[in-house]
């Protein structure tokens, strides 16, 4: 897209205008939480278990505690009794949820690997991590499970003597289906295994707590997604009030999800500069991230599709064995029910639909929300049937997504769990795939190239999700502990120049520069004439944060209701000072003007200059100019799309290469197509990554077996081809902007497309599914096995 | 573990700086924690990931994976010392092209960037890829990194193109 030098006001909305944060970030000048550094400070260590189930028999510090620079240690029963437990926030209804006790640092038993014990505080962190090395501690190890199946039999180890069988919770949505499957033409089973997966951003955690004793406040900078929500639980946790408590988290290092839950690290630091009025840092190491950070996904799906000869679904169904990990994190709960369990029926119009999960704890780390939570798993489940099924009847898999994809004039659209669909036009999307692709011509270079002992195989992926996630009325319905809208303030200064103050909590996605637009574009503004804050509790007084695609569809709402504020405002102090009615002057680029008599006219500067100035303001009009909103929206937005993956399979190695990858993705009303695009970029990485390289694995003593970057692949620039990407636009009718959010979509759609992609190359081998991820190894194995059955 | 300390000199961005350290300390936690410069970043602890990357005599190198005393009498360059007056291309190209999301990996990025764009010749698309192996980006999908590198080479292109124009007028001037 060309770049205008001068963009014509009232057109920024549209533009690929570069980011206003890079500025920062390129000069190496971002305030990244392990950036702060304060007078006096000390470093804590936490000392974890090596075990992923024992008892903790004792801790010994005596040798600890005179090394150099060692301040403090405290171990489980130090902190038990003072602060609270880390909570979950999560709690869907009708699931029968037991919510196992968390405690910051365990002083019992340890539950999975990296649990920690005991906290050291040092001067310096290498004297901290000196000390560590001098605690000994006893542990008498207990036996493990590690696997969702495993854990809910009868003779399987408790990971909560409370919690019998392991079951967190059983939650199920839908009908009973059992005559429709019974009387169906086709019926397609088949079990996936959603593998677990690390996210892995770049930034590992960190937190920094400042406690001041004369005044009782503590201000805590942290890695987090949602500061907001972090103020609100620490407050709970340790009990302090709200308003005495700062939560900051400028420039955050990437997320994906495992920023947004409350981690006893934070906790403990906390507390620790409580205890110490000195400031306390704690950062993560690498290996710790991978240890600790919540992980995402990890089902076992036992899956049934039913279907006419025909091509026509008419039923799905799902019973999943969703690994919660050995506790259950803060909105761990809601990712396998609400937002997966509702929305397997995809993009189709499927009049049949039922999820059954069990939420089963074992000796491996707690998972979370990772980018897209419980979507990616539903579209997953959804688009591999539709191959499966196509299959089975034999029928081309474009041909049957064609007969059941949800048709344009059906919005809204009523899925069967009651979500309404706001808007879309699935076919659209299609249609502009396929003017990138040519359908025909890949298959008959598909069959030519077999002939000669090569394998490459499409893939198709629709898929549509929930974003903007909101309203609260249905995050209370639904058992979000929280609130789900958005407040914005929008403070015009004298010079007329402002600062948006936006709850949303941006961590990469460019929303200082997607927000600024929005101002620019509705005030008729400079874009440099705007900043955008977030991040800090004390200049925002309330937010929600930034996950779920929900930060412009939500946030950027907010701004634009806060705007009209301002303009009404403005409108007002303009028509006084021009000497006519309010209803006479029109607002348009920047200019109040008289209705027909544009040269009588007054700048937005300078009413906002007349509005400090106060000097003569119309009657009952206060001083100032600033709009705050505060917008809760009416329901989810859904974004959707096609993405269609074309791989060669090397028989001879199992070798995949990603030859094309083409995304057609429609999120709504575009406000920066660059960042819209860098989005998808990143999204598609993750979800291709998910297919072919990603997976933790833990031992059967629940040991993590890839606890690096050397055993778990995290994607490298080498991996990829180009991407094709292309938009359609179709906004969302219940958001004042019309857009739907695009920060998933990528990783949504990516996933079941890559794994087609491979089967199809692979169905001369007859070879009709394998478990992710599709590693050479595993390809190999699975072509071998073949051949030597045929 | 006893903190005995040794001298070193390191030239750091242009300047000279004499400090005693302990023995053990990493390079990049002597860069972030003792001078404050926190653009460099450590995303890992396994070498893997590449934010910690500087240009040290001129290389490319991960500042965690060296010692401090070993860089003694070193140049180094961090991302703070890449704007001289204007943004260095690299840093012009990653803002043009969108090569950066949340950051963190951008400090490192780009002074990889920095040490291929140096190297002999033009690279193509696909040697760019390649030679990204030692960096780790989870936000950007790498492809605007890619697109940033080309692009860095133009503006130095531009640039050469127009220093010699320069050079040329004031020969006939
Ligand atoms: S911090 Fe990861 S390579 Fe240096
Ligand atoms: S921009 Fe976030 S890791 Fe590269």
């Amino acid at each position: 897209m060309m770049k205008k030098e001068v963009i014509e006001m009232a057109q920024v909305i549209g533009q690929p205008l570069k980011r206003q944060e890079d500025i920062r970030l390129i000069r190496g000048q971002g305030q990244y939480t392990d950036d702060i550094k304060l007078p006096g400070m000390l470093y804590a260590y936490i000392l974890r278990s090596p075990y992923a189930h024992a008892k903790i028999l004792s801790i010994d510090t005596t040798v600890a505690k005179t090394m150099p620079g060692v301040v403090a240690i405290f171990t489980g029963n130090d902190l038990k009794d003072e602060v609270g437990l880390i909570p979950t926030a999560w709690i869907p209804p009708d699931s029968d949820l037991h919510v196992p006790p968390h405690p910051a640092l365990a002083y019992d038993t340890v539950r999975y690997q990296g649990d920690g014990v005991a906290v050291i505080i040092a001067e310096s962190p290498y004297q901290a991590q000196d000390a560590a090395f001098k605690i000994s501690v006893q542990y008498k190890p207990l036996p493990v499970v590690t696997d969702p199946r495993d854990a809910v039999q009868d003779q399987a180890p408790l990971v909560h003597s409370e919690i019998a069988h392991n079951i967190a919770f059983h939650w199920r949505a839908g009908d009973n289906l059992d005559d429709i499957f019974s009387q169906a033409d086709v019926v397609v089973k088949q079990q996936f295994r959603q593998q677990r997966l690390i996210p892995s951003a770049m930034e590992p955690r960190c937190a920094v707590a400042d406690y001041h004793g004369a005044t009782g406040e503590l201000t805590l900078w942290a890695t987090t997604q949602n500061p907001h929500i972090h103020r609100l639980l620490m407050s709970g946790i340790l009990g302090i009030s709200e308003h005495k408590l700062r939560v900051i988290a400028i420039d955050v290092g990437g997320a994906f999800g495992s920023k947004i839950s409350c981690y006893p690290d934070e906790v403990i630091v906390s507390w620790a500069s409580q205890k110490l009025h000195r400031p306390v840092k704690w950062t993560e190491t690498r290996q710790e991230n991978f240890l600790v950070t919540t992980h995402g996904r990890d089902h076992v799906e036992e899956v049934e599709l039913a279907g006419t000869r025909d091509g026509h679904i008419q039923a799905v169904r799902v019973k999943v064995y969703a690994n919660m990990g050995a506790y259950l994190s803060t909105a761990a709960p809601g990712v396998p029910t609400i937002l997966f369990g509702l929305i397997i029926n995809g993009a189709y119009k499927i009049a049949h639909a039922s999820s059954e999960v069990f939420g089963v704890l074992t000796h491996t780390t707690p998972v979370d929300a990772y980018r897209g939570a419980g979507r990616p798993e539903a579209t997953f489940l959804i688009e591999r049937m539709v191959d499966l099924y196509a299959l089975a009847i034999q029928m081309d898999p474009l041909d049957v997504r064609k007969k059941n994809l949800i048709r344009p004039d059906e919005f809204p659209f009523t899925n069967p769990f009651g979500l309404e669909y706001d808007s879309g036009n699935y076919q659209a999307t299609l249609d502009k795939a396929l003017q990138i692709f040519n359908y025909e011509e890949f298959r008959r270079d598909q069959e030519n190239l077999r002939k000669q002992g090569k394998y490459i195989g499409v893939g198709f992926s629709t898929y549509v999700e929930m974003c903007g996630l909101g309203p609260s009325e249905v995050a209370g319905a639904v058992g979000f502990q929280g609130g789900l809208w958005e407040s914005a303030t929008v403070r015009v200064h004298p010079t007329g120049k402002v600062s948006v103050f936006t709850g949303a909590s941006p961590h990469g996605q460019g929303e200082e520069t997607t927000f600024a637009q929005i101002v620019a574009e509705e005030l008729g503004i400079p874009i440099e004439d705007i900043e955008v804050i977030h991040g800090d509790t004390a200049q925002i007084a309330m937010g929600w944060g930034t996950y779920g695609s929900r930060t412009t569809a939500v946030g950027g709402a907010a701004i634009h209701m806060a705007n009209q504020k301002v303009i009404e405002k403005a409108r007002k102090i303009a028509a006084h000072k021009l000497e006519v009615n309010e209803d006479d002057v029109v607002f348009d680029k920047g200019v109040f003007m008289v209705k027909g008599l544009p040269a009588r006219s007054i700048q937005f500067q300078q009413v906002a200059l007349d509005a400090y100035l106060a000097w003569n303001l119309p009657p009952g009009i206060e001083p100032a100019l600033e709009g705050t909103a505060f917008y809760n929206p009416k329901n989810f937005t859904y974004p959707f799309g096609v993405h269609i993956a074309v791989v060669s399979v090397d028989t001879d190695t199992g070798d995949i290469t990603l030859m094309r990858y083409i995304a057609v993705d429609d999120v709504g009303k575009i406000i920066n197509p660059m960042i819209v695009e860098g989005q998808v970029h990143g999204g598609l990485v993750q979800g291709i990554g998910q297919a072919l390289w990603e997976g933790a694995e833990f031992d059967n003593q629940g040991q993590l077996i890839t606890g690096s970057f050397l055993d778990y692949t995290v994607p490298k620039a080498r991996f990829f081809p180009r991407f094709e990407t292309a938009h359609t636009e179709t906004p969302s009718p219940h958001n004042p902007l019309g857009v739907k959010g695009v920060g998933e979509t990528g990783a949504i759609a990516s996933t079941p497309a890559i794994v087609n992609a491979v089967m199809d190359a692979l169905r001369p081998f007859n070879i009709f599914d394998l478990p992710m991820p599709l590693t050479p190894h595993k390809v190999w194995n699975a072509i071998r096995q073949a051949q030597l059955s045929s | 573990m006893v903190s005995e300390r040794f001298p070193v000199t390191l030239t750091i961005n242009g300047q000279k700086i004499v400090r005693d350290v302990e023995p053990r300390t990493l390079l990049v936690h002597f860069l972030r924690d003792d001078l404050n410069l926190t653009g460099t970043h450590v995303g890992c602890d396994t070498s893997q990931c590449g934010t910690c990357t500087i240009l040290l005599n001129n290389q490319a190198v991960k500042s965690c994976t060296i010692l401090t005393v070993q860089a003694d009498g070193a140049e180094i360059v961090t991302v703070e010392g890449l704007e001289r007056e204007h943004l260095h291309p690299v840093q012009q190209a990653f803002w043009e092209k969108h090569g950066l999301q949340c950051g963190f990996c951008t400090p490192g990025a780009m002074m990889l960037a920095a040490y291929l764009i140096n190297q002999e010749g033009p690279l193509t698309e696909e040697a760019i890829r390649r030679q990204l192996d030692g960096l780790l980006c989870r936000c950007t999908g790498y492809e605007n990194i890619v697109r940033a590198i080309k692009r860095a080479q133009e503006i130095i292109e531009e640039g050469d193109k127009e220093r010699s124009q320069e050079t040329a007028q004031s020969t006939w001037g």
